[in-house]
């Protein structure tokens, strides 16, 4: 608990209104968008500027209190957990567009701006924000530099890290770090690259400059059937081999297709696999590469192939798609979502050993796929009511986690460590490199208050979790928490 | 091969002394200069890994450029930063601890944006691996990007990941002449239309556009943008690339990175303009101070690349908070500073 002193002096520090101890206020905080972790903060504070994000920090880092930086709170991972002891700052009032610059292509910022924001702000001048979670309608931009976030379009237009230029961030202890900037190729070392995906670790950013591209004259979608997902795991493959950089390629297994088809109606053919090819850029090449892609999917063997024919089918096909994971909730009371990475080449193999673990737990498993990238999401359903269920879940998660490294893939492709995968840190990296991991961490936090116990395990806990492993199935994960 | 590495750098380590890490030496003269032991990494050689579907190329970081380019070529891919090869040298390491990249920077991305993952020793001798094989990946903090650019002061890389991409099917270069300011306000507006741009320069009045991508694309934008046929295009971009024209034989020459709409610098001296605006390399006598305070004032930085090293080093000092974390870095990294002592910043 924090005393009460430590609280009066942070009311001090912000308006009243931006202060929240009252246990009714705190309990909307006790999660991020993974419910299955919670914690109900000891107090929350929104600052609305940047001095005021400043204050904070600076008595905390004098208190020795520690602080859980927040945005939107759609995180996957647990990453903006509450940590008993610590502030919650949420970032979320700090949302103002300070300025785009239409002729650089650049919009600067503050943290708690909407990733969708951006673009419709952006709009008016042909540019867009490229990066694209899912949660785009809601999270935001301080969050993604967070996670490092993805989406559907990285293969062709990148992570958060290939298309933000700048950062202002502060230490703990209150200095102000000016990261990068407008011009390219920053001098130094690429501590932009550092903070991006550093899950609050390492500084609290108040402000982000993103890079803004021209809308693409045009976009174009095509679907197309297989009997065997091998077969559409080969079909990626061989658009790429074909020199195509589709904007996004996606694949969804039968249980996944079955469950958009019953939810949205998309018109999805029943079959073992679908894959969604979307084309971008300059009218004359889409009209090119959707005819490669057309003729590369009819040689993979694609059963059906259909190409949407205007915009209103473009985004029918994808609908399917997009409601993926609300369709699978339907299908189960709870699902669980998984977020590795694989090279494309094992995804036959990977498929078989999922649906080999899947038998074994009992727990159906649906997959959706970022297939242009090898980023797997198997959505794991269970009954968080039936006793034992949920830990047969997050068992069976870890397993593909594992497998992921196995294969030479990793743990997480874009919603980060946080608390939920913090186990498997310790199968994809060896302790000299989680060793190394702390002391960066110490370079910028070497009381380490930014968001304890986050991202990088440390190396006694993986060695108990290594002994627990051996015994998987047999013993609870005490230190958890739980529904 | 890495034991005999892992030896040297342990005795270095414990002796306090210095080892300067070299390839091929193509980039030599780029940074501070530097004085210990030369760490040949020429014998770290061969591509471990490349599968063109997968789009990402895994080699031993003294593998020479123009062999990985040649293999990628083979199967119709490409380094997208198009990394310069200067003096037609230079090896996969130098390429990504320098973090240059060539022509295609401000639309492809730079060095930088394509590491996905190295295995390196650090100034203790510890081996250590970051990243992966995988195009997207967000466990832990990401290390191996920030070796692109480091100059070899936080780790000798033993082997680099890549995200390679496919040639483009077609490319057309073209000419117009116009002053220095219009063409920096035809590449900005001209990169906030779908155009496939692929690198932009001007120099002495001549602006020069190349676009890359299917066929029709690329018929399509000439026809949009006019202006002539570049002659000799690939030359062209390689001379740019490798700066093998006699403008970039000149002393002192700077490269400022500034922000891309900034109007003509007002320096005196010859310039040359690429990345859509965002580098200028000026050619100059005038005062270090006034160029690198000229790169500041739009957004940027100011290196000395070649000429005469400066007292207080060649890359514009960082702000103090910044230098600070940099120290603590190095530190972590290289706590005797066995690795390139001073190439980067003097104080480590």
């Amino acid at each position: 608990m924090l005393s009460p002193v430590f609280v009066t002096r942070l009311r001090a520090l912000v308006p009243a209104h931006c202060l929240l101890i009252e246990r009714e206020d705190l309990v909307p905080f006790e999660s991020d968008g993974l419910s299955a972790y919670r914690n109900t903060p000891d107090v929350v504070v929104l600052p609305e500027t940047e001095d005021q994000v400043a204050a904070i920090l600076g008595l905390c880092h004098a208190e020795g209190v520690a602080v859980v930086a927040r945005g939107a709170g759609t995180g996957l991972a647990a990453g903006a957990l509450p940590v008993d002891g610590a502030v919650l700052l949420v970032l979320a009032k700090l949302n103002r567009i300070k300025r785009i610059d239409p002729l650089a292509r650049t919009a600067v910022v503050e943290p708690g701006v909407r990733n969708l924001a951006i673009s419709e702000a952006a709009a008016q001048h042909g540019l867009y924000y490229a990066p694209d979670p899912s949660s785009q309608i809601a999270c935001s931009i301080g969050g993604n530099v967070a996670e490092n976030s993805g989406g559907v379009h990285c293969l062709k237009y990148g992570l958060t890290v290939h298309n933000v230029m700048a950062l202002r961030a502060f230490t703990v202890d209150g200095q102000l770090l000016e990261i990068g900037g407008e011009a390219p190729d920053a001098a130094g070392y690429d501590l932009l690259a550092l903070m991006t995906g550093s899950e609050g670790m390492l500084a609290v950013v108040t402000e982000v400059t993103v890079k803004l591209l021209p809308r693409p004259e045009r976009a174009q979608v095509v679907l197309a059937a297989f009997d065997d997902v091998a077969k559409a795991g080969a079909a990626v493959g061989n658009i790429i081999a074909a020199g195509v950089i589709p904007a996004g390629l996606e694949m969804m297994d039968r249980l996944a297709i079955e469950a958009a088809e019953a939810f949205v109606h998309a018109g999805y053919p029943m079959v073992e696999a679908l894959l969604l090819c979307e084309i971008d850029g300059v009218n004359e090449e889409v009209s090119d590469d959707i005819a490669t892609v057309h003729a590369v999917l009819q040689a993979s063997g694609a059963t059906e192939i259909r190409t949407a024919e205007d915009e209103a089918q473009r985004l029918r096909f994808w609908a399917g798609r997009k409601a993926a994971f609300p369709a699978v909730g339907r299908l189960s009371p709870d699902y669980y979502c998984m977020d590795g990475t694989i090279p494309r080449k094992q995804l036959p193999h990977v498929l078989t050993r999922i649906a080999e673990m899947s038998a074994e737990c009992g727990l159906r498993v649906a997959n959706v796929f970022h297939a242009g990238d090898g980023n797997l999401h198997p959505l794991i359903l269970f009954d968080a009511n039936v006793p034992g269920e949920l830990e047969k879940a997050e068992d069976f998660g870890g397993r593909i986690l594992e497998l992921c490294v196995e294969v030479g893939g990793t743990i997480t492709g874009e919603h980060g460590v946080g608390v939920e995968k913090i186990r498997q840190m310790c199968s994809q990296f060896a302790s000299p490199e989680l060793a190394r991991f702390h002391e960066v961490k110490a370079a910028f936090d070497p009381g380490r208050l930014l968001n304890p116990g986050k991202a990088v395990p440390e190396l006694h806990r993986c060695a108990e979790w290594g002994r627990m492993h051996i015994h998987a199935g047999q013993m609870k994960h005490p230190e958890l928490p739980r529904f | 091969m890495p034991g005999t590495f892992i030896d040297r750098i342990r005795a270095a380590h414990a002796d306090r002394r210095t080892l300067v890490i070299r390839g091929h030496g193509s980039k030599a003269f780029y940074g501070n200069p530097v004085t210990g032991e030369p760490l040949d990494t020429t014998p770290l050689t061969g591509v471990i890994g490349y599968q063109p579907q997968e789009l990402v190329l895994t080699a031993r970081a003294g593998t020479p450029l123009a062999e990985i380019e040649a293999q990628l070529a083979e199967h119709g891919q490409m380094l997208p930063f198009e990394p310069p090869r200067f003096g037609g040298a230079g090896t996969l390491g130098g390429a990504v601890a320098a973090g240059l990249s060539g022509p295609r920077r401000a639309y492809a991305g730079a060095a930088r944006d394509f590491v996905l993952g190295v295995r390196l020793i650090d100034g203790t001798g510890q081996t250590l691996r970051f990243g992966g094989q995988v195009i997207k990946n967000v466990a832990g903090y990401d290390v191996s990007r920030l070796m692109a650019g480091a100059l070899g002061t936080l780790g000798l890389l033993t082997e680099i990941s890549l995200k390679v991409l496919p040639r483009p099917a077609a490319e057309t270069s073209l000419q117009f002449e116009c002053t220095e300011a219009e063409a920096i306000r035809r590449m900005n507006v001209w990169a906030g239309q779908p155009l496939p741009l692929s690198a932009t320069s001007w120099h002495a009045g001549l602006l020069a556009v190349r676009l890359s991508g299917a066929a029709s694309a690329v018929h399509a934008a000439q026809a949009k943008l006019g202006g002539e046929p570049l002659h000799d295009a690939d030359g062209f971009w390689q001379r740019l690339r490798n700066q093998t024209t006699p403008f970039f034989d000149k002393r002192p020459l700077w490269r400022l990175a500034v922000n891309p709409t900034t109007a003509p610098l007002a320096l005196g001296d010859a310039q040359w303009i690429e990345a859509g605006g965002g580098v200028r390399w000026l050619a100059s006598a005038a005062s270090p101070a006034a160029v690198r305070d000229a790169a500041r004032r739009h957004g940027g930085h100011a290196a000395l690349f070649r000429g005469d090293a400066l007292a207080d080093g060649n890359f514009a000092p960082l702000a103090p908070a910044l230098a600070a974390l940099h120290h603590k870095l190095k530190q972590r990294f290289d706590p005797h500073g066995v690795f390139n002592r001073g190439r980067l910043y003097p104080e480590f």
